[in-house]
């Protein structure tokens, strides 16, 4: 495991928070998915051994909570809220006008690796739908107009990149 | 009628109000939790049992009454799990305290953990909440420097320490005892009561009290205005204030706090939130976060009720139901979480009633079978319906299918997804009949499945 020093260290400060160790499961689980972009095997043996689990203990949880993934996504992150309130203001239409600005459907990685989009339940921001999160920016009030303007910045910041 | 009463909200969304220590020691924060350390801990637990709180997540359950049946003498330490893990569609507030006010929370939390003797307490913020989860710990690290948390606090020999603890997407962790277990870092699958109650064998099989945000803010203005005081706020037993999160279609959705009780649901929708969309009409509304019974415009709903020690007869339309606990209960639906979702006459109640399925398909737990199958299986049938394929006798179906899920399960994700349902065929059934001589939507209509 190639970890990066700055996530060894906040493995390290978070495993004491608890009285038993295995409690530190999904906090290692956020930090090696934010370090290495997804989880792999070798990732989740690493952090069983970790907390002197078996793999299967990690893997359970893996498979389980939605925001846990065993394969890379796109550079970018769309979460498109799809539950009621967001969906009575149009989230089905957003959702859409992102596929159709990245030329790709949810679920998949964009041709040219850009972004991933996904229908995910409830992001507790129902006053202002349809909200939208951007990696781990929310956005309200996300109509077909603005989904076209985050579309247009997202491909602007990576045009910069390159 | 009533205005808004911002207890919890007061300083919400207001110009100049951030989120840092400094501001919120300006604004007199701490102060209370200065008091309250001066003095014995059984005070403030009197206070609380006083002020008549009902938990603001979902059961109503008293929460004084709730910390009084900790087991305090097994000798194990005592556990605060603060329950930030606001998902029931429909429902927003905790995150506006937590990013705009997260000290209130701290205090609230230091407050009621030195109140049952609690040394260590941990808040359960859901995944989706990155920047809040950032904002949360920030601020414990504000409180901890100042001397508010962690070691010693103010001077005095009590101790406590708070972490932050990551969800990471899963519904079903909102159930205290879910919950409970993906905080000892397994699959959150709820456990069986009894003997799993939280007060006597939870964390770590220790006594454990889970409180929702909001509650424990509550508890600060409780500790600061005194029992009694708090009572009056409010109508007897649905004490306080309470935050109404009102989404979907209507003029002016949003956040409003107002005192339990002294508003109807029709002014709270008329009013406050400025009616409907311009050409539209109210059809139905969902009072208490989505897994709530939904009501319909033009019903009534008549009985007899408790008024102080007498019983009076009550005949209500919608709009005249107060918005309370009790009342709402006895309209046949519940104030919940105090998420309110509207519909208006755009609206086909069976592809409402098909989102509301995807979600509980989605989010059970999948340990016990009723709830596993049966949530899959009226989400499979309302989407059925809903891509041209529904059946006249759809409706019974899925009523049947509701009928078997709930009453049947380890935790109340049973009576969750099975309410909607119930009670969207019970009221609606013409409609469900009439889809299926419908045979494509309209495209015109806002598509939600």
């Amino acid at each position: 495991m190639n970890l990066k020093p700055e996530t060894l260290a906040k493995i390290e400060e978070v495993i004491p928070h608890y009285p038993v160790k295995r409690s530190a499961a999904l906090p290692l689980l956020h930090l090696v998915q934010e370090d290495q972009g997804y989880l792999s095997n070798e990732a989740i043996e690493w952090i069983a051994a970790k907390l002197e689990l078996q793999p299967i203990n990690i893997l359970e949880l893996v498979t389980f909570y939605p925001m846990f993934r065993q394969k890379p996504i796109g550079r970018r992150h769309i979460r498109v809220c799809r539950t009621l309130s967001c969906a009575l203001s149009g989230a089905y239409a957003t959702c859409a006008e992102f596929e159709k600005q990245f030329n790709t459907y949810r679920g998949e990685i964009s041709p040219d690796g850009e972004v991933t989009i996904e229908f995910v339940e409830c992001l507790a921001s129902c006053g202002t739908a349809p909200v939208v999160m951007v990696d781990d920016q929310l956005h309200e009030k996300v109509d077909r107009a603005k989904a076209c303007d985050l579309a247009v910045k997202i491909k602007a910041e990576a045009a910069k990149r390159k | 009628m009533a205005e808004q009463r911002r207890l919890i909200f007061q300083h919400i969304d207001e110009p100049g109000y951030s989120n840092d220590l400094a501001c919120y020691l300006r604004h007199g924060g701490y102060e209370v939790l200065r008091k309250v350390v001066a003095k014995p801990p059984a005070e403030v637990v009197d206070e609380v049992k006083k002020s008549g709180l009902r938990g603001r997540g979902g059961a109503g359950f008293p929460c004084g009454v709730k910390w009084t049946l900790l087991d305090r003498k097994s000798g194990k330490p005592i556990y605060l799990v603060v329950n930030a893990d606001e998902s029931e569609p429909g429902t927003f507030k905790d995150r506006y305290i937590i990013h705009q006010d997260p000290h209130q929370k701290l205090e609230g939390i230091m407050i009621t953990c030195f109140a049952n003797n609690v040394k260590q307490a941990y808040v359960y913020i859901r995944g989706e909440f990155p920047e809040g989860a950032r904002i949360l710990e920030a601020a414990i690290a504000e409180a901890r420097a100042a001397n508010f948390v962690g070691p010693n606090i103010l001077g005095t020999p009590y101790s406590c320490e708070i972490y932050v603890h990551r969800g990471a997407g899963a519904y079903i962790c909102g159930e205290e005892t879910g919950l409970i277990e993906s905080l000892e870092g397994k699959r959150p699958y709820p456990r069986i009561k009894p003997p799993y109650f939280p007060a006597v064998l939870g964390l770590y099989q220790c006594p454990t009290i889970v409180n929702n945000v909001e509650t424990l803010c509550h508890v600060k203005h409780i500790a600061a205005m005194g029992g009694e005081a708090y009572a009056k706020i409010g109508t007897p037993n649905n004490t306080g204030t309470r935050i109404f999160c009102v989404s979907g279609q209507v003029k002016k959705p949003g956040y409003y706090e107002f005192e339990v009780g002294k508003l109807t649901l029709g002014q709270l929708l008329n009013e406050v939130c400025g009616g409907p969309l311009p050409g539209r009409t109210f059809k139905a509304v969902i009072p208490g976060g989505s897994s709530a019974k939904v009501l319909k415009f033009g019903e009534r709903y008549k009985g007899k009720r408790k008024v102080g020690a007498e019983m009076v007869d009550f005949d209500w339309a919608l709009e005249d139901v107060p918005l309370d606990f009790d009342s709402l209960a006895l309209a046949g639906s519940m104030g919940g979480s105090g998420g309110v979702i509207v519909m208006d006459d755009s609206v086909s109640m069976v592809e409402a009633l098909g989102n509301i399925n995807a979600f509980y398909g989605h989010e059970s737990c999948g340990q016990c079978t009723p709830c596993r199958e049966g949530s899959a299986w009226m989400q499979r049938v309302t989407a059925r319906m809903v891509h041209g394929q529904a059946r006249k006798e759809d409706g019974a179906l899925l009523k049947n299918i509701a009928d078997q899920i709930a009453g049947r399960t380890i935790c109340a994700f049973g009576e969750a997804c099975a309410w909607p349902t119930q009670s969207f065929v019970a009221k609606f059934g013409a409609e469900f009949e009439a889809y299926a001589a419908k045979p494509a939507k309209s495209p015109a209509a806002i598509e939600l499945v």
